[in-house]
């Protein structure tokens, strides 16, 4: 966004506004401190005290205990998705009539909330370890990656396909040379979403069923009413939620960087 | 989605090839099922045959405890996305079009957004209760504001400067500007956005449900896996999945329909 107006104006404008972005967030986080230390709230305890129980919970064997269970699991759903997404997605990008017959199902199970298959998985995965929440994780989080990655091999261009076929590229060069790169940026938009949803769908299956991870200690936290050790987990999950997003982004920016280029726009 | 009529040769309307093909996969799947339970090659108790949990789904149709569900479910979906867009649409649209009040909560909402909305179950929990409306419409509230947040930001920042200079030209009005011009087109971006947020809403209703027990479709589907009635609850996943696709086809029908003349029925990634 540009702010209009001649160079003199624009930059006390500009100051102004960088101004307002540092002192807004400032104001709002000192008026919870003030009102927090005053109000000695049961349900919001001070920042400081949150702050206290976030470095004794995280920085302890708590994080070999509940963090790296939970990261463990979502990096294995995750990496389950975009196998899966992207394989079966070209397979069905490619194959019409098999996309078609799967079709209706695929529909179904998209519009399925994933949570609903939690009983159903911890029949059949049992409810301790971690390939219930893995497959949580796959059934609910792979459908924006497969989804976008058929409608990315569905858009490569013919023409293209055409001349690789002509200078007698064969068909597994033409799925990594041609398919695979055209289809690109869709799948990695489609990645980005899924992300955000097995995080989601992490917590709810450690929420549910689990005797350890993130989720699970923020509940159990809730019901032992220890607040401030809530929150701290809630703070936690923020930051996980916010990390993997930035790491998201920027590699998403080195994969992308020659679409971008050829566009000569920025994303 | 498949199975739209088109005119036939003769003006009769005749179901697309993808119909049938996608019938021939559903019942392909299904017979397969079927025939795996009856053989026994995987435990019955735990995967029932599917003319059981039919039957199953049958008999709960006929019963009010299912409707009552499917009630309190909806109830939860509609109150927290109504919620979430009564603050979201106007909040969007003026931090897009203002840029002062953009950069004022610019960090609070880079702050907000990544926290994954389950997070706060438990603080919903602690402040409104465990089987409480209110606890539902917080939850879903919170998770479904984000998407019609930004959708609305975008479509108010994608008026076309040129329209909107010709709009100046003919003499219209601040007011006559935002009404005929800004509103309609933040519109189509807004239709999407409360799409989005209808399933997430729906997943943030059902994991209420799930996770702390009030009423609901969540709840009947971990009460009937607990009591170990396998059909049942396999009947009430099969619910919330019609459910899930019933509510995502009438807002692609309606949106198709409001917004046929606006070019962002466009591509878009697909959530």
């Amino acid at each position: 966004m540009t702010a209009g107006g001649g160079a003199v104006r624009g930059r006390t404008y500009q100051a102004l506004l960088l101004a307002l972005e540092i002192t807004v967030p400032a104001l709002l986080l000192v008026a919870y401190a003030i009102w927090a230390a005053a109000a000695e709230s049961f349900y919001f305890p001070p920042l400081g005290e949150i702050g206290e129980r976030f470095a004794e919970l995280w920085f302890a064997e708590r994080l070999t205990d509940d963090v790296l269970p939970s990261l463990r699991r979502l990096a294995m759903g995750y990496l389950l998705c975009v196998v899966v997404g992207i394989g079966a997605g070209l397979v069905l990008g490619a194959f019409r009539l098999v996309q078609q017959a799967v079709q209706p199902f695929a529909e179904f199970l998209r519009a399925l909330p994933a949570v609903a298959l939690i009983p159903f998985g911890i029949l059949v995965f049992g409810a301790r370890g971690d390939s219930m929440k893995i497959f949580i994780i796959l059934v609910g989080a792979v459908w924006p990656i497969l989804l976008n990655t058929i409608d990315g091999v569905r858009g490569v261009d013919r023409g293209l396909l055409e001349m690789a076929r002509a200078y007698s590229v064969g068909r597994w060069g033409r799925i990594r040379d041609v398919v695979i790169p055209a289809a690109l940026p869709r799948m990695v938009a489609g990645m980005r979403t899924s992300l955000s949803i097995a995080i989601i769908l992490m917590v709810v299956s450690e929420m549910v069923a689990s005797s350890n991870g993130v989720g699970y200690f923020v509940l159990e936290s809730q019901r032992r009413f220890a607040i401030a050790d809530m929150w701290a987990g809630i703070v936690l999950l923020g930051i996980i939620g916010y990390l993997a997003n930035l790491l998201f982004v920027q590699t998403e920016r080195r994969i992308l960087r020659w679409h971008r280029e050829s566009k000569g726009a920025s994303l | 989605m498949a199975g739209v009529a088109r005119a036939g040769r003769r003006g009769i309307p005749v179901l697309r090839s993808s119909f049938w093909v996608g019938l021939a996969g559903v019942l392909v799947v299904l017979i397969v099922l079927e025939g795996v339970a009856r053989l026994e090659l995987l435990s019955s108790t735990w995967f029932p045959p599917v003319t059981v949990v039919f039957e199953t789904l049958g008999d709960l149709l006929g019963t009010t405890e299912l409707w009552a569900n499917v009630g309190w479910t909806l109830q939860g979906w509609g109150a927290g996305l109504a919620l979430a867009a009564a603050l979201a649409i106007p909040i969007g649209m003026l931090i897009g079009s203002f840029e002062p009040a953009y950069r004022a909560v610019r960090v609070v909402i880079e702050f907000l957004r990544p926290i994954p909305s389950v997070a706060l179950i438990p603080a919903a929990v602690l402040l409104f209760g465990t089987n409480s409306l209110s606890m539902k419409v917080f939850l879903v509230a919170f998770a479904a504001f984000w998407p019609i947040l930004f959708q609305a930001l975008y479509g108010v920042q994608d008026v076309s400067p040129g329209v909107k200079e010709s709009a100046r030209a003919y003499g219209l009005g601040p007011g006559a500007r935002f009404v005929r011009i800004v509103l309609p087109s933040t519109l189509a971006y807004v239709a999407t956005g409360v799409r989005i947020s209808s399933a997430i809403a729906l997943i943030l209703t059902v994991t209420a449900e799930l996770v702390v027990g009030a009423d609901g479709l969540g709840r009947a589907i971990i009460v009937a896996q607990t009591s170990v009635q396998i059909p049942a609850m396999y009947a009430y996943i099969a619910v919330t999945g019609a459910l899930g696709w019933a509510l995502n086809a009438a807002f692609q029908a309606g949106e198709a329909r409001l917004l046929h003349w606006h070019p962002a029925q466009r591509e878009e990634v697909r959530a």
